[in-house]
């Protein structure tokens, strides 16, 4: 066997420095060692997607900021739904984690899975339905985002086309469409959504020719619920308007970016990392909007009008008040069936209701995929 | 129905030239003998360098050659590991996909939210104006016609060249190869580096023209791709092009379709191609004839001189 004896040295001494370096650490790590709590996370996308897994590693962020030396965060990054994520869960729990939070609605039943097998160990799923005694859900009120820029979309539109790009059709996504929808229309009769399922939560290559298809389409506005900038840079560069998703997203469209719906999650994994070291955690159910602060709306740019930036404003304010809710009667589900009568709110829960809605309002065009 | 074929055609083949030209390099590696899974690793490595390089010179074209080079060198680390140290091929590519990323990710830290400087079109005179002809054909940036050119070369040199006869043969049979006196170790790296060049453009291409902007993981399987079309092209390199647009055609396609309010199956659709490419995959698996369908016969086999 002949290679060259400078690769050896090389890789040796690559090898040496490395056991030194990593034995380091682990002392480190052995000093500050204590009982300290462990929060695990696992996203679906990478964390410098700069939308939906960077907002969850800003929570993270805020939770080491908040306890210090107190606790301990891990997190693995671009975990596949499905059962690899079961494998991810394991290994943390594996590793000692006390609560764990996992962000994507497809972990709902390997969360579900691993917490049976580790009943001591606090788990969490984002924008799921599935709860267990040692399983909290929770998840934002992001439609009352959707309404916010809806809202603007239907002003803003000169070809009366919003352009949407959807990843999976579950509730949350369909909640989203029509709640834009219903906003949109409600300033502008004659507004269309052209509807794109890309069947991912991140691939910025993809994204980017969804919206290159809707534009080619006439959409001049473009909503997204997929976790990359990467409409929002394709709008930027073809003099379109587009919203921040999950993220601000200004420095991707500095022209584009009307507007955005930045999900907040550092006040709650606060206060749930917080319920753990307590030893007061319990299996609970939250669905924070507006309000509560989990929902945000970025700084509206300059191109929306003064009263239009005013009447979004009052919609904001009347969503957290609680005196509007995004879905009001009168309402029909798209085949024309009765949905809301006048007045009436869609409840949280139940037939119909908002937490499972697998249909489309009236209006809108195309089917949900199934 | 309302898709003009002109602007389809051109948006499809923006996304299938990432993949062609990743796919263009794989091909040589394979061919050598040599299976380099760690194609999404070098892409997106070439991702991210092409990128810095381009952001910081203000030009396209330092951006593909540094992201060419940033993929030989990362591709170098496998060629090391492989042929000098005889490591399992499949292991070492995959762990060099999970280095890249993970490599990619760090360099990258600072890098989001900038915008790369354009590239410029091809300039073809007149002919850009002919009518439909024109915009499909004569109006695209350089890299688009350089992945084709690339594709020809490659298939002008395994063909015609003494080269490419002697890296097939160190591909097919590496003992007789080196019984012949053939450098079948330093055939085999250059081959790999020539791959991580290739997957290192395709990267470029992503993060300076289809999307404009760097995000970390943004070719987000995009080399898993390039492999499976180099078995779909069954080492050939005509039907990369096919393979590369096919695949691109189909993605671009449905999405239009959606857009445009046609009712279509969009989950069936999205699979598509990966099913094409797997009942490939089963048919070359399932019988003994594989050598008709061109799979080079040292393909991932370690080559130990014994002299």
């Amino acid at each position: 066997m002949k290679f060259p004896k400078w690769i050896i040295l090389v890789l040796a001494a690559a090898v040496a420095a490395y056991i030194y370096i990593s034995g380091q650490s682990d002392k480190d790590m052995a000093e500050v060692e204590g009982d300290k709590t462990k929060v695990g996370f696992v996203y679906v996308g990478p964390v410098g997607d700069f939308g939906w897994s960077y907002e969850h590693d800003q929570g993270r962020q805020a939770v080491e900021a908040e306890f210090g030396d107190k606790v301990e965060t891990m997190f693995v990054e671009s975990v596949p739904e499905g059962a690899d994520s079961e494998r991810v869960m394991t290994q943390m729990a594996l590793d000692g984690a006390d609560l764990i939070f996992t962000t994507s609605f497809g972990y709902m039943d390997p969360t579900i899975n691993v917490a049976k097998k580790f009943p001591n160990v606090k788990f969490e799923h984002a924008t799921g339905y599935k709860q267990a005694d040692n399983v909290s859900t929770y998840s934002a009120r992001f439609y009352e985002g959707r309404s916010v820029i809806g809202h603007i979309a239907g002003h803003m539109t000169e070809s009366n086309t919003i352009g949407y790009i959807a990843s999976f059709p579950i509730p949350e996504v369909i909640r989203g469409i029509n709640s834009a929808y219903i906003a949109a229309k409600a300033v502008n009769p004659d507004v269309k959504m052209k509807i794109v399922w890309v069947y991912t939560w991140f691939d910025p290559g993809k994204e980017a020719d969804a919206a290159t298809a809707l534009i080619e389409q006439g959409a001049d506005i473009i909503m997204q619920h997929t976790d990359s900038p990467a409409a929002m840079t394709i709008a930027e560069e073809k003099g379109i308007l587009a919203f921040g998703q999950a993220s601000d997203m200004k420095q991707f469209g500095p022209n584009a970016r009307l507007s955005s719906i930045i999900d907040d999650w550092a006040p709650y994994y606060i206060a749930r990392t917080k319920a753990v070291m307590d030893g007061t955690w319990e299996s609970t159910a939250t669905w924070d909007g507006i309000k509560e602060g989990m929902v945000a709306i970025g700084d509206f740019s300059d191109k929306i009008p003064a009263d239009v930036q005013a009447s979004a404003t009052a919609l904001k304010e009347a969503l957290s008040a609680g005196t509007t809710h995004s879905f009001t009667g009168p309402l029909n589900k798209q085949d024309g069936t009765p949905w809301l009568a006048a007045g009436e709110t869609a409840t949280d829960f139940g037939d119909d209701g908002l937490a499972g809605m697998n249909f489309y309002v009236e209006g809108v065009e195309g089917d949900v995929p199934q | 129905m309302d898709i003009s074929i002109v602007s389809l055609v051109a948006t499809l083949i923006v996304a299938a030239t990432p993949i062609l030209l990743a796919a263009t390099g794989e091909l040589i590696v394979e061919k050598a003998g040599v299976l380099n899974l760690g194609v999404e690793g070098m892409m997106i490595i070439g991702a991210i360098c092409g990128f810095i390089a381009a952001v910081n010179t203000s030009s396209p074209l330092m951006g593909f050659v540094a992201a060419a080079a940033a993929g030989a060198a990362l591709s170098f680390l496998f060629a090391i590991l492989t042929q000098y140290l005889l490591a399992n091929q499949v292991a070492s590519g995959l762990a060099l996909t999970l280095f890249g990323l993970g490599l990619a990710a760090l360099l990258g830290h600072s890098y989001a939210g900038i915008k790369p400087p354009s590239s410029p079109k091809m300039e073809w005179g007149g002919l850009a104006d002919l009518p439909v002809v024109g915009p499909i054909l004569f109006n695209h940036d350089l890299m688009v016609y350089f992945s084709i050119l690339l594709v020809i070369a490659v298939w002008v040199f395994l063909k015609f060249t003494r080269g490419g006869l002697i890296l097939r043969a160190v591909g097919e049979n590496h003992d007789a190869a080196h019984a012949l006196g053939y450098k079948v170790v330093r055939i085999r790296v250059l081959a790999i580096m020539f791959g991580g060049a290739c997957a290192g453009l395709g990267g470029a291409y992503l993060s300076l023209i289809r999307v404009p902007q760097w995000t970390e993981g943004m070719t987000a399987g995009a080399g898993w791709i390039a492999l499976a079309i180099v078995v779909f092209a069954s080492w050939k390199p005509w039907r990369l092009i096919l393979g590369a647009y096919l695949f691109g055609g189909v993605t671009i396609l449905q999405l239009n379709l959606q857009a445009n309010g046609v009712d279509i199956p969009v989950s069936y659709l999205s699979m598509a191609p990966y099913l094409v490419t797997i009942i490939v995959l089963v048919i070359m698996s399932a019988d003994r004839a594989r050598a008709s369908l061109n799979a080079p016969a040292s393909l991932g086999k370690i080559f130990n001189a014994s002299h």
